[in-house]
């Protein structure tokens, strides 16, 4: 199909729709309106339901309900909305109920801003909820590849019998781009929900949705359970992107609007006869610590770029194991950086590496 | 020749209730599978465990069952009868999960219409976390958090749920029920099939409120406790239908 012209948070709507989501529960909030509206407007053309819940922690439980009756579910939200869904997410994560939450990140804490952000790293990756649990967490750079992720989270939450977040910054909500929402998604194959509680309709046993095990010797084999699933993740789907990579000096770690940012400042340094590379993380967890032990010899640091004061940082250090010098550069609030303060902190690193 | 005279509801399963002795939960647990049973709803029938008491309702309703976060039942059986609209969908909820953790959700669920039955537990106290005041806590009543006896200075008088949720457009049947005696559970069960009628006929939110007791907290024998309820609960709590759309209709 032809490429649409689309703004962010639209074509994410529309992604979910070709994802096969049949059932939506949001709640107003900027910078992501424009996703909910979208769908209350287009939803019934897909045969799904859109309902607007009367707040944010309404809408994760009717998405854990829906789920729960094994229907393909999304909700979406911004920073603060997410935080509410929390509660949800875990009980999700416990009941290993499937879902896609598409968080449209801006500044905080607490009510914080409405401008782009990725303060939240932490709160996707690590949880806000309770317990030995965590959501396959994506990242995306471009409108082309949110919409790609998107439609294969439905693919994967099903899979893995677990919640997916997709982290965008408000940015690319609020952006237009070419999309293509036709390619198509990875082929898996996903088992027939047997576990759904959609009525037995007298055909087979009656089936459980559940979180609660009061036997602590019961609740720790579910927690190894759901753990071995987390391993599995860890191993199937770590995802990345490396550019020019074979020759850097300097690698920038960055994601999401940040690596655009960075792709600019790498240009430009090129022309200088600077070689920097990018690896830019996709999935956000599990962190994809594997791209840090295939980087090229040449590389002598890792310069993690966020727009925060510092959160994938600390999965940087991890990854990089104490191999290479790590260095940081970050806007946050909502503030978005000039290529040339990315510059400029790549020569500033560079010089202190080569003891200049 | 023998007659069966009495047999257990085929919408229980086999698995013993957890509640104390005296406890009103394991009757009232009958009542409701046995107005799903007769009503021929059971194969179609998901219901929503809270948290409290019945947590583990979902081992003992012989149909699917999902559990749900403290309060959020009425959402998550939203999110079920939404994308499921020709199934049955019931909650079970006590008066801390409805009544006060969880008012958004059912304020919302009745404005909204959504064509569900609520079975809400009320016996005026936190049962399961061991006897806090919970808003429907009589003034005066002495709980492990108002171990003076409850003051409308410090926590406000008891909420009125059914009430309450009577004045709501969005809702179709609101009953208040007690259990203390015979003909008050036959009544009580007349009340549940109504409200599951409602839900066949798709006219949207019914709500069947009991007056219960918790003898354990309430620091009563059995016995005591069903006559407080009868004397204390019901003198505040009264009986009786508080909106039915069939009759308005009329």
């Amino acid at each position: 199909m032809a490429k649409l012209m689309m703004k962010g948070n639209e074509a994410m709507a529309l992604a979910a729709l070709k994802g096969g989501c049949k059932a939506f529960f949001g709640y107003p909030i900027t910078p992501q309106s424009e996703l909910p509206e979208y769908l209350s407007r287009y939803m019934k053309d897909y045969g799904g339901v859109f309902l607007q819940a009367e707040s944010e922690v309404a809408a994760i439980n009717m998405v854990y309900g829906a789920s729960a009756a094994g229907v393909r579910v999304m909700t979406s939200s911004s920073s603060p909305g997410v935080a509410l869904k929390q509660e949800g997410i875990s009980y999700m994560a416990g009941a290993e109920l499937p879902g896609v939450i598409i968080n449209v990140m801006r500044g905080g804490p607490g009510l914080g801003g409405i401008q782009p952000s990725q303060a939240d790293y932490k709160q996707v990756t690590r949880g806000g909820g309770n317990g030995d649990y965590y959501c396959l967490a994506f990242a995306p750079e471009s409108l082309q590849e949110t919409v790609d992720i998107i439609k294969e989270a439905f693919v994967l939450a099903d899979l893995y019998r677990n919640p997916v977040m997709i982290a965008v910054d408000g940015l690319i909500g609020q952006m237009m781009e070419p999309v293509d929402v036709d390619r198509p998604v990875p082929e898996y194959n996903i088992p027939e929900k047997t576990w759904a509680a959609n009525g037995a309709m007298g055909k087979r046993e009656r089936n459980i949705v559940n979180s609660l095990y009061l036997n602590p010797k019961e609740l720790e084999d579910h927690s190894l359970r759901l753990h071995k699933k987390y391993l599995k993740m860890k191993e199937k789907e770590q995802r990345y992107e490396i550019v020019n990579g074979e020759d850097a000096e300097i690698m920038i770690v960055a994601y999401g609007t940040m690596a655009r940012i960075c792709r600019s400042a790498i240009e430009v340094l090129k022309e200088q006869g600077v070689k920097v590379g990018l690896l830019r993380p996709i999935s956000i967890w599990p962190y994809p610590e594997i791209a840090f032990d295939e980087l090229s010899s040449t590389v002598k640091g890792l310069l993690t770029c966020e727009l925060s004061t510092g959160q994938m940082i600390d999965d940087v250090k991890i990854a990089n194991r104490g191999r290479l010098p790590i260095g940081f550069f970050g806007r946050t609030g909502g503030m978005l950086p000039e290529t040339e303060e990315i510059v400029d902190a790549v020569l500033e690193m560079l010089k202190e590496l080569r003891h200049e | 020749m023998s007659k069966i005279v009495f047999q257990k509801t085929k919408a229980l399963t086999d698995k013993e209730f957890s509640f104390c002795a005296g406890c009103a939960h394991g009757l009232i647990h009958r009542l409701v599978a046995e107005a799903i049973e007769e009503l021929g709803l059971l194969n179609q029938a998901i219901g929503i465990s809270p948290v409290g008491c019945a947590v583990t309702n979902y081992n003992n309703f012989n149909c699917d069952m999902v559990q749900a976060a403290h309060g959020r039942a009425p959402a998550v059986a939203t999110g079920i009868k939404r994308v499921l609209p020709d199934r049955i969908v019931f909650s079970y909820q006590g008066d801390g999960d409805l009544a006060s953790i969880g008012t958004a959700e059912i304020v919302h669920a009745a404005h909204r219409g959504e064509n569900i039955t609520v079975i809400f537990i009320n016996n005026a106290i936190y049962g399961m976390t061991g006897g806090q005041m919970a808003p429907t806590t009589l003034v005066g009543q002495k709980t492990s958090t108002s171990p003076f006896g409850r003051t409308i200075e410090q926590a406000g008088m008891p909420i009125r749920m059914s009430e309450l949720l009577a004045t709501i457009p969005g809702s179709a049947y609101i009953e208040r029920v007690s259990v203390h005696n015979p003909v008050h559970v036959r009544k009580a069960k007349q009340a549940v099939k109504k409200a599951f009628q409602m839900q066949v006929e798709k006219r949207g939110f019914a709500l069947i409120e009991f007056v219960s007791t918790c003898p354990v907290n309430w620091g009563m024998t059995p016995k005591d406790a069903l006559k407080w309820a009868e004397e204390k609960m019901i003198a505040y709590y009264p009986l009786g239908v508080f909106k039915d759309k069939t009759k308005e209709a009329q």
